[in-house]
């Protein structure tokens, strides 16, 4: 018998963006409230897990055609890159740096670096912790 | 260059970064790997050249403030662990490139080992206790996918053992650190030391000293803890054991040196006296198991047990002569236990089994390796100018300053089992008649290319023992930290 989950897909079509959306704005609050990249990467594997009970791991593949694989090493790539960048500037390693800019839409804000450093730990908890699910339940 | 200290850490962390990129390119991994260990080879040289010019180096993460950051600290000590670390691991690879197969290889073989490598130099360097746990974390996961890759059915086993006991080891790791948090508060390894001496060692200290020593003495197989080790490292292809053996078990001993000679130091006759005799206990039990087997891989597994006894109770003497030597034979034991797994694999290759029951006569017909063979033989068991001979010796001596005739003794009886247990090896797989033994038919290029590494390491420990005299100035710097907190102190505290 075929089963019918319309709802179950509809509904995670809709839910999917705004847990999502939650995940982004986690990562960003992580200087100033209770969040970060690790809470944010595992929000979004939780959203991308939603796709996966929903609809089926190739359909979830061909719709988020990464291999996560590399998402972990281009996240480790950039955390490195962040803390080994204060080699340059002959300062111990790990040293940050901030300063305000003025974007458009924003205003003034203050940027630091240890988000860039937050942003690869977020790209390697996304990526190890699909990479993990998929293998799991994949035949692979 | 201020940042000189973290180069032989981020290093290979680098390269282990990119080769994640090249999966199923083998020549790029292969290519990679060696740049990679080249480049931190060279950093960690010059390392020790800047120790051995400026003194200790410390470097706080961050720009903040000694006790408040993770400090990294380079002394001789472990300038020179470090240094070693990357050199085995060097030969190990060039090894694999024969030795592991393809199958492997394709599988971030040589991505683990080096994060394995960053975990080790990055725990030999770090001056904080949490960061240091840290560090222990990231080699010993490499390591469980190092034994598990290949999944056999042994691997599969042993490997479940491995992780078991480490994860249990490195809960412990964490339940001892709070207790000393809770004590001291701080996790700055010299703050730490600073916050011991002003308290004076009361009894909790002591039995966070014990706490540490059982954890550092699971990692480091110490005598009643060191059941897991022969089984496990017995499953995984050579090259792995090689470093394993060469590299992992020395990450214990040089914490427990470390914490027993920057913290623990008020109460030596409680806290080094039960090291000596579990140090002695230990020997006792490797020499067994040593002579038991008639297995290559076990008699030589047995054969690091024995070393982890000799080093422990050199620096449990707390004496110039027993500090000096254990440094000594702490890095001979890594270069030689690194050429013996390479120089047995190559005998397991040849013949087809490490069974020493069904081997005989390969001096007729592989000669260089027979004699390579014995020279590393030699200098494991400490005959005179080869490498084992002065670390023993002035373990031996210090021994005796510090009034342990009984350890003294057992230590110089040691050597001769040692001696027996891999002569047997000799006169079993070596001497005897060619013709009795059906040698399975094996590639001569191949085994050529794997002598190479294998005799490069041998030679390296020949001129270790051999440069001896070239090498003491930095031995007595690496002592005189040990003997002296104060100067690792100062050096990170600075103001």
């Amino acid at each position: 018998m075929k089963t019918n989950d319309v709802i179950l897909q509809t509904t995670t079509k809709i839910v999917f963006f705004i847990i999502f959306l939650f995940s982004i704005h986690i990562f960003f609050a992580g200087h100033y409230t209770p969040g970060g990249g690790f809470v944010g990467g595992l929000l979004t594997t939780g959203a991308i897990v939603l796709l996966l009970l929903a609809f089926d791991l190739k359909t979830v593949q061909q719709a988020l055609p990464f291999n996560f694989t590399i998402v972990t090493g281009i996240g480790l790539l950039l955390s490195l890159g962040t803390a080994a960048g204060s080699i340059f500037f002959n300062v111990p390693f790990f040293t940050h740096a901030f300063d305000d800019f003025t974007l458009p839409l924003f205003g003034t804000t203050s940027l630091h670096t240890a988000m860039i450093f937050d942003a690869g730990v977020y790209l390697v908890v996304v990526g190890a912790a699909v990479t993990m699910i998929q293998t799991i339940g994949g035949d692979a | 260059m201020i940042n000189l200290l973290l180069f032989p850490i981020i290093l290979p962390f680098l390269f282990a970064i990119l080769l994640l990129f090249f999966k199923e390119n083998i020549k790029v991994q292969r290519s990679l790997t060696c740049i990679g260990l080249l480049i931190s080879l060279v950093a960690a040289l010059f390392l020790v050249a800047k120790v051995k010019a400026d003194g200790v180096q410390a470097l706080t993460l961050g720009s903040w403030p000694a006790p408040f950051g993770i400090s990294m600290v380079s002394d001789m000590l472990s300038a020179l662990l470090v240094t070693t670390t990357i050199l085995i691991t060097l030969f190990v690879v060039l090894y694999s490139f024969t030795a592991i197969g393809e199958e492997r290889e394709r599988y971030f073989y040589y991505p683990a080992i080096l994060f394995m490598i960053t975990g080790i130099n990055g725990a030999f360097t770090t001056g904080d206790i949490f960061n240091m746990f840290v560090f222990f974390e990231v080699l010993l996961i490499a390591s469980y996918l190092l034994i598990v890759l290949g999944g056999e059915k042994r691997q599969l086993r042993e490997s479940i053992k491995y992780i078991l006991v480490n994860v249990i080891s490195s809960a412990l790791f964490v339940i001892t650190v709070a207790y000393l948090y809770s004590v001291v508060g701080t996790l700055n390894m010299a703050d730490i030391s600073v916050k011991i001496a002003e308290i004076g060692q009361p009894g909790i200290i002591t039995v966070i000293a014990i706490l540490f020593l059982i954890v550092f003495g699971v990692k480091g197989s110490l005598f009643p803890l060191y059941f897991w080790l022969p089984g496990s490292y017995a499953a995984p292809p050579v090259p792995v054991l090689a470093l394993f053996g060469a590299l992992l078990t020395k990450v214990g001993i040089y914490a427990i040196i470390r914490t027993y000679t920057l913290f623990f130091v008020h109460d030596i006759g409680f806290t080094h006296g039960l090291l000596s005799a579990l140090a002695l206990l230990t020997i006792i039990a490797g020499c067994i198991g040593a002579l038991a087997y008639f297995d290559l891989k076990q008699i030589i597994i047995y054969n690091i047990v024995i070393a982890v006894g000799v080093i422990l109770f050199g620096a449990a003497q707390m004496n110039e002569s027993g500090v000096s030597g254990a440094v000594f034979y702490l890095i001979h034991d890594m270069l030689i236990k690194g050429a013996l797994f390479l120089l047995i694999g190559i005998i397991i290759y040849v013949t087809g089994t490490s069974n020493l029951r069904k081997m005989g006569g390969l001096m007729k017909t592989h000669a260089p390796l027979g004699w390579m063979y014995l020279i590393a033989a030699f200098g494991l068991a400490g005959i005179p100018p080869l490498s084992g001979f002065i670390g023993k010796l002035l373990i031996v001596k210090g021994a005796f300053e510090a009034g342990h005739v009984f350890g003294s003794i057992v230590i110089l009886a040691s050597s001769l089992v040692v001696l027996l247990s891999v002569i047997r090896i000799f006169i079993y797989a070596f001497w005897g008649d060619p013709t009795t033994v059906e040698l399975p038919k094996t590639n001569r290029r191949t085994y050529r290319k794997m002598m190479m590494p294998a005799v490069a390491l041998v030679i390296l420990s020949v001129l270790f023992g051999v440069g001896t005299e070239w090498l003491v100035p930095y031995m007595t710097d690496a002592t005189d930290v040990l003997l002296q907190p104060s100067i690792y102190i100062d050096a990170v505290l600075k103001e």
